[in-house]
């Protein structure tokens, strides 16, 4: 078996980076799981507020992320071309990322962060966290299909792609 | 109250619901005057937009008389008659300050299913199903409209509910297709589609100042219509070649702009027809592009082409090579109207747009089944099934 000069480069560099990963791993367990396909591996999730940077205080979240208290860390930075000031949050203790169907289904780790952050951008925008139910409706047959989409639709406030 | 509502697929009910309520300080409550079917209803009583509760109460396109404030809100009172836009826009997002009302982040309280299906939600929109919000519809005595210092718009004296009601949805759709289009003075414009939204996108092509618009079609009343109170030019596609006619009337170019405004259940004469309807039957596509399709082969080298129509998903044996290599630009949107509704109030004040003859059927709510009947099937020469719900 024979190694080039470029193999034994790339297998010290793969080395060195299996270390840095299992330092990383003993210092903060979450830091490297992954967070699973589509989703960012640093855990933050994101809206863009349409207000200035002054005015998007992480010190005096809005309630709907204040509420979650100590589980979030939560930072913000200007968006580019005048669209305001995005907004981002992840949990502390990063559990391991939801797979695409737990996310879209509401049922991920980070479901009620998600939420949170959609109301709190409301709030800030809006000034209120829009309501619609009770909306009138008539009769609700228990379908399968009718029933499915029930459910879905209790969990879309807290479901989404990422 | 009573109410139209969606039973299931291909099944419209009337039943008792309760009335709604002030759940934000930004709501009123408004007594519907008017409130008619759109041909994007029937995309839900057909089943392919699979996000209805049976239940669910129907209508997006209406006016009426407020009779209920929330404290927030500001510009309207007890008593004053408006028109309200279909889409649920809050007006401080920053899609909303660009005038991108449909796109408003704040607007839809289910985001997770349009997400899901298109990578970002858009605003909501009245009783169009649980993936535009779940908002109750306007086919009852009363509706709830929220952010409504931002939708719901004063209707001048003068002009007539009859009017005022297809400035909700119609007018603006047509005025978001036409503008966004950039459609400019000299321009030719062909129009697909002879429907409210088609003839809306058709006048307001005229008004910013085209030189020639043709709408396609092929119901003898609505290019009737077409010609008589919109005063464009018309096309039978069950008659002529649409392509080969729109080429010899632009000395061989195609139009610069192009609007489809006939959504997810397109018709044609060709084999296509067949081959499209199969697939959507089979579930390999959720629509059917025909009119897309024709629309991207008519269009001039360079010109824009619109997709007004309503479509959900994907779509089988799309012509992108001739997109690219025509340097086409292809744009779509639901409908921006609280950007043009003031506008489309004052043409209609000054006569210069005129929609009443779109309510070819009016109807009292326990008429709604029929209503839709008759709208689905073009009977009796049926462009709109409008209700009013105090009859």
């Amino acid at each position: 078996m024979t190694l080039s000069v470029g193999g034994v480069v790339s297998f010290a560099a793969g080395a060195v980076g299996s270390v840095v990963r299992l330092v990383r791993r003993l210092v903060n367990p979450s830091a490297a799981r992954p967070a699973g396909r589509g989703s960012p591996a640093s855990g933050w999730l994101a809206v863009t507020v349409l207000r200035e940077p002054s005015e998007v205080d992480i010190a005096a979240l809005p309630a709907p992320l204040a509420e979650l208290g100590g589980r979030v860390e939560a930072r913000t930075r200007p968006a580019p071309g005048g669209k305001g000031t995005e907004l981002a949050a992840r949990l502390r203790d990063r559990p391991p990322g939801g797979s695409p169907a737990a996310r879209l289904t509401g049922r991920d780790p980070q479901a009620d962060l998600r939420s949170a952050l959609r109301q709190a951008k409301q709030v800030l925008e809006a000034g209120e966290v829009l309501a619609v139910d009770p909306a009138p409706h008539g009769k609700r047959p228990p379908t399968p299909g009718g029933l499915l989409l029930e459910a879905w639709t209790k969990v879309a406030p807290k479901a989404g792609v990422r | 109250m009573k109410a139209v509502t969606w039973r299931g697929v291909n099944k419209i009910g009337v039943e008792d619901v309760p009335e709604p309520t002030i759940l934000n300080d930004h709501d009123i409550i408004l007594e519907v005057g008017l409130s008619t079917t759109c041909g994007s209803d029937l995309h839900l009583l057909g089943g392919y937009i699979p996000a209805m509760r049976a239940g669910d109460v129907l209508g997006h396109e209406f006016m009426g008389t407020v009779v209920e404030v929330g404290h927030g809100v500001t510009k309207h009172h007890v008593g004053d008659r408006v028109v309200v836009v279909s889409f649920i826009g809050c007006g401080q997002c920053w899609y909303c300050r660009q005038g991108l009302w449909s796109l408003c982040d704040n607007g839809n309280p289910n985001p997770g299913i349009t997400e899901a299906l298109w990578g970002q939600s858009i605003g909501g929109c009245f009783g169009y199903s649980h993936a535009m919000g779940g908002w109750a519809g306007s086919h009852a005595p009363y509706i709830r409209v929220p952010y409504a210092d931002q939708g719901a718009f004063a209707i001048p004296d003068g002009v007539s509910d009859e009017r005022a009601l297809f400035a909700s949805d119609a007018a603006p759709t047509g005025w978001t297709g036409a503008h966004q289009a950039g459609v400019e003075a000299a321009d030719v414009v062909a129009v697909w589609g002879a429907g409210g939204v088609g003839q809306m996108a058709a006048r307001a092509a005229m008004l910013m100042g085209a030189e020639r618009v043709v709408v396609i079609d092929r119901y003898d009343n609505r290019l009737e219509q077409v010609r008589t109170h919109i005063g464009a030019e018309t096309l039978d596609y069950e008659q002529v070649d649409v392509p080969g006619e729109l080429r010899e009337m632009t000395g061989g170019r195609g139009p610069d702009v192009c609007i489809e405004a006939v959504g997810m259940e397109a018709h044609s004469p060709g084999p296509q027809y067949l081959y499209d309807q199969v697939k959507q039957q089979l579930r390999l596509q959720t629509d059917r592009p025909t009119a897309v399709r024709e629309a991207i082969y008519a269009c001039r080298k360079g010109g824009t082409v619109f997709t007004l129509g309503v479509f959900a998903g994907l779509v089988d044996k799309f012509p992108l090579g001739a997109v690219m290599n025509k340097a086409l630009t292809l744009r779509g949107a639901q409908q921006h109207g609280q950007r043009y509704v003031p506008q489309i109030l004052e043409h209609m004040s000054r006569d210069e747009l005129r929609t009443e003859h779109l309510a070819t059927h009016v109807m009292s709510l326990d008429d709604g089944p029929k209503g839709y009947e008759m709208f689905k099937n073009k009977e009796d020469g049926c462009v709109r099934a409008v209700f009013r719900p105090g009859a």
